[in-house]
């Protein structure tokens, strides 16, 4: 079911649950009421604006009612990237890559892919990445839903996975 | 650690009115986005993930492997005028000082003030370093040294396609913005600024004010970065700046200085001269007016004009920023209504400037 602002009727797309004093507080609000509350990071450049400009024009002439992509590894939808023009993980460049390659290529002046500097340590590998990002969310999930012993175990599983630093 | 109060006693770094070029570079600044592998971008992590983050920064950048004297602001629990003093010196961003930002935030500020590391700003790291006149070369080295430091212990988001990740695709493959603020006066008199801003933009390059949108010719102050972040390499990036960008920008700013020389030296002498004049003896006078009068002694000093011991580059650059609103109240020691800050502002003007 989806959830409301909690301050008017609009559909909630900023959620955020934080434990205080051992008591679960759930806020749900939409973009503009997310924005008063200083919930969402405001005031993009306008290289952020031109781009969802891009996507906007792109969206309308391609495909009047494109599919929402949601990305596997954070659940952002591909409208949220759309209002805000930031998008949520990593991973959100392979979840999304069809459409958003077009859209990097014009803001790019054409450029496909990366030249430069590569980080040198050889640890990171994509798949490590998604994999981690996905076991911090389940890791989130069992605080919410206080299963403590999930949680401890999907601790200690990310402090493996992550392992020596 | 050092206090913010010690490095705010001084001008910043980027104020020293030193370095090549200083009579039209006012400054080069490099930045880097990055963000840490394994946790959503900013935009979307849950607020425990932002303070596991900016545990995590904190732990790295702190560390004496970057520099042994770094200064830590926590921007969730640092006062409003704080967070202003570093918005004026240019080491966080308006968006990461906004009050009703609730992210946990911080900043790390090298005690030299060269370097700042903003945490949790749009990315989970925006690493920079600011340097005074054209010292391109010099920035980049830096940050190339305090970015692989870091990268000795920390895994950053990285796709071999698209280089560094980050939250939002027009900053994705380097990372890398480059930004040059650059003094204009003269092109800005001739009217031929204009030209400079078309052409920049043919060459996707980006021309702001000296505090960003919103704050264009203020001061005749401009920064010119660029906007392709994907498909070249950081050393192609910077090269641009620095063998065609900046040199030909200087180059146009001495010939529009000249042709005011040779053409209107009148017209110049009496834009100086008044300028000097309010500035030595106004009673009441607004940071707008103060930038723009500054702006018109600089170049009668640069270009010989007007010849005072007292008045140099550097003393006209540390006014450009302590007669901004949050440095006048640190400097004049109370918090002042807007009023009470022009009366502040003109008497500390006079006074820097040997006048009564």
């Amino acid at each position: 079911m989806k959830k409301k602002c909690d301050k008017c009727n609009r559909p909630a797309t900023h959620h955020a649950i934080e434990i205080i004093n051992g008591k679960k507080v759930e806020t749900h609000l939409c973009d503009f009421h997310a924005a008063e509350e200083g919930m969402t990071a405001s005031g993009h450049t306008p290289i952020n604006e031109l781009l969802t400009n891009f996507v906007k024009i792109n969206s309308g002439v391609e495909d009047a009612k494109p599919p929402d992509l949601a990305c596997e590894t954070c659940g952002l939808t591909f409208s949220d990237f759309r209002e805000k023009s930031l998008l949520g993980c990593a991973d959100c460049y392979r979840s999304f890559e069809k459409p958003l390659s077009p859209m990097i290529e014009r803001a790019q002046e054409g450029a496909t892919h990366h030249v430069g500097k590569v980080p040198a340590r050889a640890g990171a590998s994509p798949h490590r990445q998604v994999q981690l990002t996905r076991m911090r969310k389940r890791l989130d999930d069992a605080v919410m839903n206080e299963d403590y012993e999930l949680a401890a175990q999907l601790r200690d599983e990310i402090g493996q996975l992550e392992g020596p630093e | 650690m050092s206090g913010l109060r010690e490095i705010t006693d001084r001008a910043g770094e980027w104020l020293r009115g030193r370095g090549p070029h200083a009579d039209v570079v006012i400054s080069s600044r490099i930045r880097y986005a990055r963000n840490l592998a394994g946790y959503p971008f900013v935009n979307r992590a849950n607020p425990r993930q932002h303070e596991d983050v900016r545990d995590r920064c904190r732990e790295h950048i702190v560390s004496k492997r970057l520099a042994t004297d770094v200064i830590w602001v926590d921007l969730n629990q640092s006062p409003a005028l704080d967070r202003q003093l570093l918005v004026e010196r240019h080491l966080i961003s308006r968006q990461h000082a906004n009050p009703k930002n609730t992210i946990p935030r911080a900043v790390a500020i090298d005690a030299d003030e060269t370097w700042a590391v903003m945490v949790n700003e749009e990315d989970h790291m925006r690493i920079q370093v600011l340097r005074s006149g054209m010292q391109l070369a010099e920035a980049f080295d830096q940050i190339e040294r305090l970015d692989n430091v870091l990268e000795e212990k920390i895994d950053f988001a990285y796709s071999r396609r698209f280089g560094y990740l980050t939250g939002c695709p027009t900053n994705v493959g380097t990372g890398l913005r480059v930004s040059v603020m650059m003094h204009l006066p003269a092109l800005v008199l001739t009217g031929e600024i204009e030209k400079v801003k078309r052409a920049a933009r043919d060459m996707h390059l980006a021309i702001r004010g000296l505090f960003g949108e919103g704050s264009e010719n203020l001061g005749d102050l401009f920064q010119v970065s660029n906007q392709t972040t994907l498909g070249r390499s950081e050393s192609e990036i910077l090269d641009d700046f620095q063998r065609t960008i900046v040199p030909q920008i200087i180059d146009y700013e001495h010939k529009a200085r000249e042709a005011l020389i040779d053409q209107r030296p009148n017209q110049l002498d009496d834009r100086v001269y008044r300028a000097w004049g309010t500035l030595t003896h106004a009673r009441t006078i607004n940071t707008e007016e103060v930038l723009q009068l500054l702006s018109h002694v600089r170049l009668g000093v640069n270009l010989g004009r007007l010849d005072l011991p007292q008045v140099n580059t550097r003393t006209l650059n540390e006014l450009f920023l302590l007669t901004q609103p949050a440095h006048l109240q640190r400097v004049v020691g109370s918090e002042m209504e807007p009023a009470e800050r022009r009366i502040a502002r003109a008497n500390l003007i006079r006074k820097r400037l040997g006048a009564h």
